[in-house]
């Protein structure tokens, strides 16, 4: 059992791995006293009071629910309270209507996502791709063309991948 | 209108023809995209004039595509329930769109490896279905003919969000990735919380066979994917096609080989009892069958069985489905005759075969 490395004199019973920005880890290991005294020893409340918790989530849920219910989309008609109980939105406006609750509940849905980094429409410009992620995937394609035998599109995919590692 | 769907019970669509990379265990590839056409409400708001003019937009956009020329355009309002119903077991309309209401239809390839549903949840729902596990190839192809539809009228499309949908749970790329798999061996070992467990890892969903809400079928199983904001279709495909799917695949094959290796008598049990049953039953349900025909097909797989092709098997999963059935019987059936005809057709299928 180690002794404490900052009074070297306790034996260290607390015993910390930080995970620098580098990645870099870096262990510690004090002594109860010392550990309180860099502040490191956080003992969580006697108490919760559960109650106020609960008071404050329902108020706060309840300010919530009255400002929400007043939103309505006014091209379809769609309250925000409806969407919420059915699911599905009544319009593409509803997007923007409700941008503020909906925006939060797509990044819960979606992994915290907000923007969208896929397909884009022909008619509103091609997207700036990276070339070399295209090579990825046309080589991706060659192995999966290869695996199903369809030798054709293989050797079209090959080609593509030829005119794309021409410097 | 009916009459192209009597001659497509007798076949399973193309990719049911049990080819294709990893097909013993990957029964198929389906990738869909969700679109919904600009200036119309989503459907929840729409009525019927605006749902058939949607349906008269679509439609009109498909035709005038010149790669979308041999497709198959199907009343779904119209269509009498049974050929509904038989639509939805050829995974060519969802159970949503064939209980639904209003103006509707679809368009397929004849080889069935493509459907446009037009006013499902959207507005439209593309779907590409291949055989084995084929996402790059399917994402391709539907890709291609979102730009065919698109070249004809304008989708809503939102600078942060991407293509808007009804669902916002589908905003974004709008796709759904299903890879539907087999995987009797896992089930029988008890092991497909490892199958729960990948998927779970990489944020996807393991669904029934005939997807949401659906159950787990004679073995089958759907893993797709549930985001679609924030990470390109490109990503999304890679998740299964290199990550995920492959790693299943290894699961399964390794429990075949234990069972295999320590327990054969007890494999060629499951097998044989199975082939037992289908050659002998006088009632068999579809649920019975499925699970019977999912045991011959590992059976088959793992080489403790040659007596039946894969092309049989694979049509008759298909053939015992109730409007398949009822199809090929050529009237309507109550659930015991059902029955019945099941086990009769079954057994003739496998006495000749």
């Amino acid at each position: 059992m180690g002794l404490c490395e900052r009074c070297k004199k306790a034996k260290a019973t607390f015993h910390l791995t930080n995970i620098e920005r580098s990645g870099a880890k870096v262990e510690r290991h004090l002594c109860d006293r010392c550990a309180a005294e860099e502040g490191l020893l956080q003992t969580p409340k006697a108490t919760i009071d559960l109650n106020e918790i609960l008071e404050n989530f329902v108020a706060s849920s309840k300010a919530g629910a009255s400002e929400l219910s007043q939103l309505v989309c006014e091209h379809c008609g769609i309250s925000y309270v409806e969407f919420r109980n059915q699911g599905l939105l009544g319009c593409a406006h509803d997007y923007d209507v409700f941008k503020e609750p909906l925006g939060r509940l797509l990044e819960r849905t979606h992994d915290g996502a907000t923007e969208h980094t896929g397909k884009v429409p022909k008619s509103l410009g091609t997207t700036s791709r990276k070339p070399h992620a295209d090579l990825r995937r046309l080589k991706r394609q060659l192995e999966e063309a290869v695996a199903a035998e369809d030798y054709e599109r293989a050797a079209q995919l090959r080609d593509r991948i030829r005119e794309l590692e021409q410097p | 209108m009916t009459a192209p769907l009597d001659d497509v019970v007798r076949h399973a669509g193309e990719w049911l023809r049990g080819e294709g990379p990893l097909h013993e265990i990957v029964i198929s590839t389906r990738v869909r995209l969700a679109r919904n056409v600009r200036d119309f409400p989503f459907l929840s708001r729409a009525d019927a004039d605006a749902r058939r003019e949607v349906a008269e937009t679509v439609t009109t956009a498909v035709r005038r595509a010149p790669t979308l020329r041999d497709l198959v355009h199907i009343d779904v309002e119209h269509l009498d329930e049974l050929d509904r119903l038989l639509l939805v077991e050829r995974h060519l309309i969802s159970r949503q769109h064939a209980e639904g209401t209003g103006p509707r239809c679809v368009a397929f390839r004849p080889d069935e490896a493509a459907a446009i549903m037009v006013n499902e949840e959207d507005h439209v729902r593309i779907q590409v279905m291949r055989s084995g596990l084929q996402v790059e190839a399917a994402w391709e192809q539907i890709n291609a003919i979102d730009d065919a539809i698109e070249e004809h009228l304008d989708y809503e499309f939102h600078a942060q969000y991407g293509y808007l949908t009804a669902c916002p749970t589908n905003v974004g790329t709008g796709i759904r990735v299903s890879v539907m798999l087999h995987l009797p061996a896992l089930r029988l070992t008890n092991e497909l919380e490892k199958v729960g467990q990948a998927a779970r890892d990489m944020k996807l969903a393991v669904r029934g066979l005939y997807g949401e809400g659906t159950e787990a079928l004679g073995d089958f199983f759907q893993i797709s994917n549930q985001v679609t904001l924030g990470r390109s279709e490109p990503e999304i495909i890679d998740d299964f096609s290199r990550v995920v799917i492959p790693k299943i695949v290894e699961y399964e094959r390794a429990a075949r080989d234990v069972l295999l290796k320590n327990r054969p008598a007890a494999l060629d049990d499951k097998v044989w009892r199975a082939m037992g049953l289908l050659k002998s039953a006088r009632l068999i349900s579809s649920t019975e069958a499925m699970q019977y025909l999912s045991h011959v097909r590992m059976g088959l797989h793992v080489g403790r069985l040659s007596t039946i092709d894969l092309q049989t098997l694979n049509e008759l999963f298909l053939q015992v489905q109730p409007a398949h059935l009822q199809k090929l019987h050529g009237e309507r059936l109550t659930g015991e005759q059902r029955s019945l005809e099941r086990a009769a057709f079954i057994r003739a299928r496998l006495s000749t075969n």
